[in-house]
């Protein structure tokens, strides 16, 4: 077994292990923790695959500012175990199955379907050609994302305001 | 990978690991003693000469405390928090560079001096910091006391909140320099003979900005609501004793150095200084010399500004430090388009 290999083997454990612990965990709060170890191990693979600019993203948005939020809230709102007991719509979860059928289909097709380059090992530019990459090649969607952005911007400080009237 | 790099990152993260470690005891000694002087009184003097011993006696003293955890607490949380809060502390460190490249007696191959440097480095720190929060938050939630709480809510939405002034004001330097990379940063203000820093080329606006989110973004006074002792008894860490609280002291302390270091790094020229290019070996000393400056501002803070009142820290954080850091990276943007 090579170096990679290990590595790979360590990260991927802590991603699937997190990934197991936010849906087996009662308490809320346990599961965002989980759900951020998921992501630093998430960082981490990107790293080894010589991404290290998605990897330090990785843990700066999600890890860092989106859990913080989610944490935020549910250390507010203080949410019980005995709040978070299963619905009683109980047909709601069987939707679940078929729904994640679709969801592991669409990964298989998808992974099947691409072809897999290895990385190249080129470490010097991954800064600069994903910057090269956005305002180029992908300026459209990335023009489109960000009016998406500011609209979700406006739509938070519409509802901020009417709650203070 | 060739165990000769591995032997010489070893050694490195050795000695910067003692550095960091040394600098941070005798950092809470030199601010029990500056604090002293800046409010008419001596300060710990008794042990050894000056009080020099006086952070060796403090650290057998936190060893043979009683460690309590309250019965209340959230076990498995109430452990992990302290410890998730000091291994980012000590981790930053590792990017940070010290020194231009230097030849070492017995090695025929330059020797830089940092322990890493990865293309990404700025945003690696900001990332690293970043996950140091949790540690706050989860001391605060395990403790089961409602001045924790208090305390990690509110160290949790300040860290945020000055996370992004100070991510935006680093933006400035980065388009200046051109790069992620602290190495390369450095590199960049090296003009002028040593003396073209970024505070003084374009970014003096970006430094101010940096300086007060900084000192915000390690829960130092004037922002300490988090701790703030008068209201929150201690804050986070109210329920931690013995090791657990030494902890936290330690990585509040480290993040302190990591900021001075960063702040060194980006604005004030890293190692860089008049006559560095002559003799390499000035280098490590005008850095310390700046992280020092950035130290003793920060205790200089605490002794002569009164605490903020929270929403007076959010309103400034988000209405006044968080605009001025867009207005700095307009006019950068313009500046680099236009002159470099």
């Amino acid at each position: 077994m090579t170096f990679e290999q290990i590595l790979f083997i360590l990260f991927a454990g802590i991603v699937v292990g997190g990934a197991a612990s936010v849906l087996l965990q009662r308490n809320p709060l346990y599961s965002a923790f989980s759900l951020i170890t998921t992501f630093v191990g998430l960082a981490c693979l990107y790293v080894t695959l010589k991404a290290q600019f998605l990897g330090v993203v990785q843990i700066v948005v999600y890890a860092g500012a989106i859990m913080m939020l989610f944490v935020f809230v549910i250390m507010l709102l203080n949410i019980r175990d005995e709040d978070t007991a299963v619905d009683p719509n109980r047909f709601l979860v069987y939707l679940t199955i078929p729904l994640g059928a679709i969801l592991l289909g669409a990964l298989l097709y998808v992974v099947t379907k691409v072809n897999l380059a290895q990385p190249t090992g080129d470490e010097g530019g991954t800064v600069e050609r994903i910057g090269t990459n956005l305002l180029t090649k992908y300026l459209l969607p990335f023009e489109a994302t960000s009016v998406l952005i500011l609209m979700a911007v406006v739509g938070a400080l519409h509802l901020a305001k009417r709650e203070k009237e | 990978m060739p165990l000769e790099l591995l032997v010489e990152w070893t050694i490195k993260l050795l000695i910067g690991f003692v550095i960091l470690m040394t600098t941070v005891a005798y950092l809470s000694l030199f601010e029990r003693r500056m604090l002293g002087f800046m409010q008419m009184r001596q300060g710990p003097n008794r042990v050894g000469p000056f009080g020099l011993l006086q952070p060796v006696a403090d650290g057998l003293k936190f060893i043979f405390k009683e460690d309590i955890t309250p019965l209340a607490a959230d076990k498995f949380l109430y452990v992990m928090a302290p410890a998730l809060s000091l291994v980012p502390a000590l981790m930053t460190f590792v990017l940070i560079p010290i020194g231009g490249e230097m030849k070492i007696p017995f090695i025929d191959r330059p020797i830089a001096l940092h322990v890493t440097s990865v293309n990404v480095g700025v945003l690696a720190i900001l990332a690293m910091t970043g996950m140091g929060v949790y540690g706050i938050v989860m001391a605060g939630y395990a403790s089961n006391n409602k001045y924790s709480l208090m305390g990690g809510l509110r160290s949790s939405a300040q860290l945020v909140s000055y996370e992004l002034a100070m991510s935006m004001s680093i933006v400035g330097v980065l388009l200046q320099a051109g790069s992620l990379d602290l190495v390369k940063i450095v590199a960049n203000q090296g003009g002028w003979g040593g003396m073209q820093w970024h505070v003084f080329w374009f970014q003096p606006l970006g430094f101010i900005i940096f300086l007060i989110s900084m000192v915000a973004e390690t829960n130092r006074a004037p922002f300490d609501l988090p701790e703030a002792e008068s209201e929150l008894v201690a804050g986070f860490h109210t329920e931690y004793s013995s090791m657990k609280f030494a902890m936290f002291f330690i990585a509040e302390y480290a993040n302190m150095v990591t900021a001075s270091a960063m702040a060194t790094v980006l604005f004030l020229g890293g190692w860089q200084g008049p006559g560095v290019a002559q003799l390499p070996l000035l280098g490590p000393f005008y850095f310390v010399a700046k992280m020092l400056f950035f130290l003793f501002l920060y205790i200089w803070l605490r002794a002569s500004l009164p605490r903020l009142r929270y929403d007076q820290l959010m309103d400034f954080g988000w209405k006044f430090l968080l605009p001025l850091a867009l207005i700095n990276i307009v006019i950068s943007a313009t500046v680099a388009v236009v002159l470099l």
